[in-house]
């Protein structure tokens, strides 16, 4: 009889133990992306890409993508925060914490302003610095002489850029103008709708900079010179391209792009992910996906990512108060 | 240039690349045909199709698809006044009026030729122009599209002749109305939305071109429904009517191909400019160009009107591969989901894709003049069995019409408020319909009422506050000149009266 008992507690500690290693090492074979934007967008490449890359290195058996536009990246986050899926992480960047600085609400019912902590921060695995262009025949060969130039006559420089006012594109220029001395809300901003038609502008001579990622003034460096990019030193893929800070303007930043999953996921969950999406950036199969992009990697992940977010929310609250757009 | 032209018809004549081409226009036909799927919905449903193709193999299978809904756009215009692609909606205006008084076979016919013409011509300018090209449009500046854009909004005086002046002004207003939903793109600020996240964005173009025509068609009929002439109507247009033109349709066809043509390539070309927009310029620039007795026809199944707005779009898809390919820049909705799929293949278009990829450049130009004649071939045969969408019984013409309307909307935003939305357009659209508003006010203003509204508030930006930018450049001066030229000769002409 007490063998009996023995023999059944030691097969239960053996079962316990047993589901425990699994519950522990659990193995994620699949993963749904969420893309906050249409089909070719900038998340949509970075979803579909870092999928294509753990899949084909081994690391993940499937991933499936699922685009819902709308409200710029809203609809999406709402989805998150109000279904929490399971398997599911979404895809965002830096627009995220701009949102959550500007007063967006109403995304959830009842809710007020959301932001990157209502989804649970994994990792932000690559990033874009920002660039500042002109045209080839343009007369200002260095930032210095934009805002030398600018501070002769204010209306001589407008800059144009990829989205409205208080966007990123808005805010890479301002910074730049802002540590040179200059009254960044004093700076003419143009906003176009879209970064192609930005880059058209400035080469139909309508605006004189153009304010931008680094990786959409890349294609067109036939007909635009880089004249300084917000990289703390000079990058692989364009060593040719001086920083903004080798010319004594020290402006950092980085459009940083990552992947968030729902509300109340569990930290082993995340962790799994974060490991995975680290892991990956090492494998050939990442190389080729981040080379064909043009990608710098900047893996970032848990507790470092949220306090990424928190320093850039500071500074970019900052910096949206002077220009007045919130 | 002759090599580049050697290398493309090296790669476009190979024989898997003409099979795509083929493939293309057939399954862009038949998409483009069905009113509420559009060459978007195509080419974003070919995109995993061509997963691992050549890049150009797989470029050419989508230009081929973009082109054929595009043809196969203005068979449903024509025969059920649903457009199946925006650029399509002006054909309508005068090939529906045609396909009912029993002449459906010719306006096939005359859009068949037409589109021929105007993609085969803008083809060729695409060769020998490229290069140049790129620097043409990149001279426009805001104030320059502002201008056009007016320029467009003229065309709202060839839907006001009909003594409708005060209605077609009304459905313009309703239409800018429309078009001021969601977030402004130049400040950040929403509105209109309600609060409503779904409304961020604005509403999109294609949900009210399903809503106001394919849909609200529908209705219309449905309303109608014991109306005898809509039914015998209805039998005229089983009986298809000849494919044979007469010497004076083909006459009258052959003047409006060549203007049609150069106005449709040149709007392509602009980047933001599409199909639409030149199909609209076109037809009411056409209309400016005919005589008086010929304008009266216009709207009542004008050999012109229908050919003009054909030659137009065809010619605009060409001319929209133009940013596409020399500035990586797209030229419209489509082109931008064609942008998508070339970022996808690994190849960044832009101003040095015909030095790093010559064979994508050139074969893609090449494929076009096969896809043109393919088409061609493919659509004056089988036009009386694509007619046979009309021997259809209304009864499930109609479901099959909503059916689609609604499945089309939902596969491009997978969003089921957008389906409500139609549905709410829709129903609003049908009482005005009975009470005798024109539609095609409405959706002009919508296209350019965006439009206008961001490059005249990026004019003003640019110029500090001043309204200098208006006759400051003699690009601007130049294409305001002729917006007040075309209105007071309008005016001048009523007066006449």
């Amino acid at each position: 009889m007490r063998n009996i008992k023995k023999i059944v507690s030691v097969l239960f500690s053996a079962i316990l133990l047993f589901s425990a290693t699994t519950t522990s090492s659990i193995a994620i074979d699949k993963l749904h992306f969420v893309i906050g934007g249409g089909a070719g967008g900038g998340w949509d490449g970075t979803a579909r890409g870092t999928g294509e890359a753990l899949t084909k290195a081994g690391m993940l058996k499937s991933a499936s993508f699922e685009n819902m536009s709308g409200g710029g990246g809203g609809k999406a986050l709402a989805f998150m925060i109000n279904t929490k899926p399971s398997d599911t992480i979404l895809v965002q960047s830096t627009p995220l914490v701009l949102r959550s600085i500007t007063r967006h609400k109403g995304y959830v019912a009842g809710d007020g302003v959301l932001s990157y902590n209502d989804v649970t921060p994994i990792a932000g695995v690559i990033g874009d610095y920002g660039a500042i262009a002109v045209a080839k025949d343009s007369p200002y060969k260095t930032f210095g002489e934009v805002v030398a130039a600018y501070k002769k006559d204010p209306k001589s420089i407008k800059m144009a850029g990829g989205s409205v006012r208080g966007s990123m594109d808005h805010l890479i220029g301002a910074l730049a103008f802002q540590e040179a001395g200059a009254d960044p809300n004093k700076v003419v901003y143009v906003p176009y709708d879209a970064g192609g038609k930005a880059l058209a502008g400035l080469l139909s001579g309508e605006t004189q900079i153009l304010s931008t990622g680094l990786g959409e003034v890349m294609g067109a460096r036939d007909q635009v010179n880089i004249i300084g990019i917000t990289a703390p030193s000079r990058v692989g893929d364009a060593p040719d391209v001086p920083t903004l800070k080798e010319q004594g303007f020290d402006v950092q930043f980085v459009n940083w792009r990552g992947f968030f999953g729902p509300p109340g996921m569990s930290s082993s969950m995340k962790n799994e992910i974060a490991k995975m999406l680290g892991d990956v950036q090492k494998t050939p199969e990442w190389e080729v996906v981040r080379k064909r992009n043009a990608w710098v990697n900047i893996y970032n992940p848990g507790d470092k990512f949220v306090s990424f977010l928190e320093k850039q929310t500071v500074e970019m609250t900052a910096l949206m108060k002077k220009l007045g757009v919130i | 240039m002759i090599e580049g032209i050697l290398i493309g018809l090296e790669t476009a004549l190979s024989l898997k690349n003409i099979l795509m081409v083929m493939m293309g226009c057939f399954f862009g036909t038949i998409i483009g045909m069905l009113p509420g799927l559009g060459p978007m919905t195509a080419i974003a449903l070919m995109i995993p199709i061509t997963y691992g193709f050549e890049p150009a193999t797989g470029l050419i299978l989508m230009a081929g698809v973009y082109y054929g809904a595009v043809f196969g756009g203005s068979t449903s215009s024509i025969l059920i006044n649903a457009p199946g692609v925006p650029g399509t909606v002006a054909t309508s205006f005068d090939g529906y009026p045609m396909a009912q008084q029993g002449k459906a076979g010719k306006a096939l016919a005359i859009a068949a030729y037409s589109s021929f013409a105007g993609g085969t011509l803008a083809a060729i300018f695409l060769l020998f122009a490229a290069p140049s090209l790129s620097k043409v449009s990149l001279a426009f500046r805001s104030p320059d599209y502002f201008a056009l854009m007016v320029l467009g909004l003229t065309a709202v005086s060839a839907f006001s002749a009909k003594g409708q002046f005060l209605k077609a002004m009304m459905m313009v207003i309703l239409g800018l109305m429309l078009a001021s939903v969601g977030q402004d793109s130049l400040s950040d600020i929403t509105r209109f939305t309600f609060g409503n996240i779904n409304l961020l964005d604005g509403i999109s173009f294609v949900l009210v071109v399903m809503a106001t025509f394919a849909m609200s068609e529908a209705l219309t009929i449905i309303l109608k429904g014991k109306d005898p002439s809509r039914a015998t109507q209805q039998i005229s247009l089983s009986k298809l009517g000849s494919i044979r033109l007469d010497k004076e349709e083909r006459n009258k066809m052959l003047k409006s191909i060549p203007r049609s043509s150069v106005i449709g390539f040149l709007v392509g070309v602009l980047p933001g400019a599409g199909a639409t927009i030149a199909s609209f310029l076109a037809y009411g620039v056409e209309r400016n160009f005919v005589s008086d007795e010929e304008k009266q026809k216009f709207g009542k199944g004008s050999v012109h009107g229908l050919a003009a707005p054909e030659t137009a779009n065809n010619a605009a898809c060409s001319g929209a591969f133009v940013p596409l390919l020399t500035l990586g820049i797209p030229g419209s909705g489509t082109t931008a989901v064609m942008l998508g799929a070339l970022l996808g293949f690994g190849i960044q278009p832009g101003p040095r894709l015909y030095m790093t990829h010559p064979e994508i450049f050139w074969s893609v130009i090449m494929s076009m003049y096969i896809g043109m004649v393919i088409l061609l071939i493919l659509n004056l045969p089988l036009i009386p069995y694509i007619a046979r969408i009309l021997a259809v019984p209304k009864n499930f013409l109609i479901p099959l019409i909503l059916f689609f309307s609604v499945t089309g909307i939902y596969l491009m935003s997978f969003n089921n408020f957008d389906i409500f939305l139609m549905i709410g357009i829709a129903v609003v659209a049908t009482f005005l319909r009975l009470y005798k508003f024109p539609m095609p006010p409405l959706i002009l203003a919508f296209v350019l009422g965006g439009l206008m509204e961001e490059n005249l508030r990026r004019s003003l930006l640019i110029s500090d506050g001043s309204f200098e930018f208006l006759w400051d450049r003699p690009l601007t001066a130049i294409i305001l000149t002729l917006t007040i030229t075309i209105i007071s000769w309008q005016v001048y002409k009523s007066f006449k009266k």
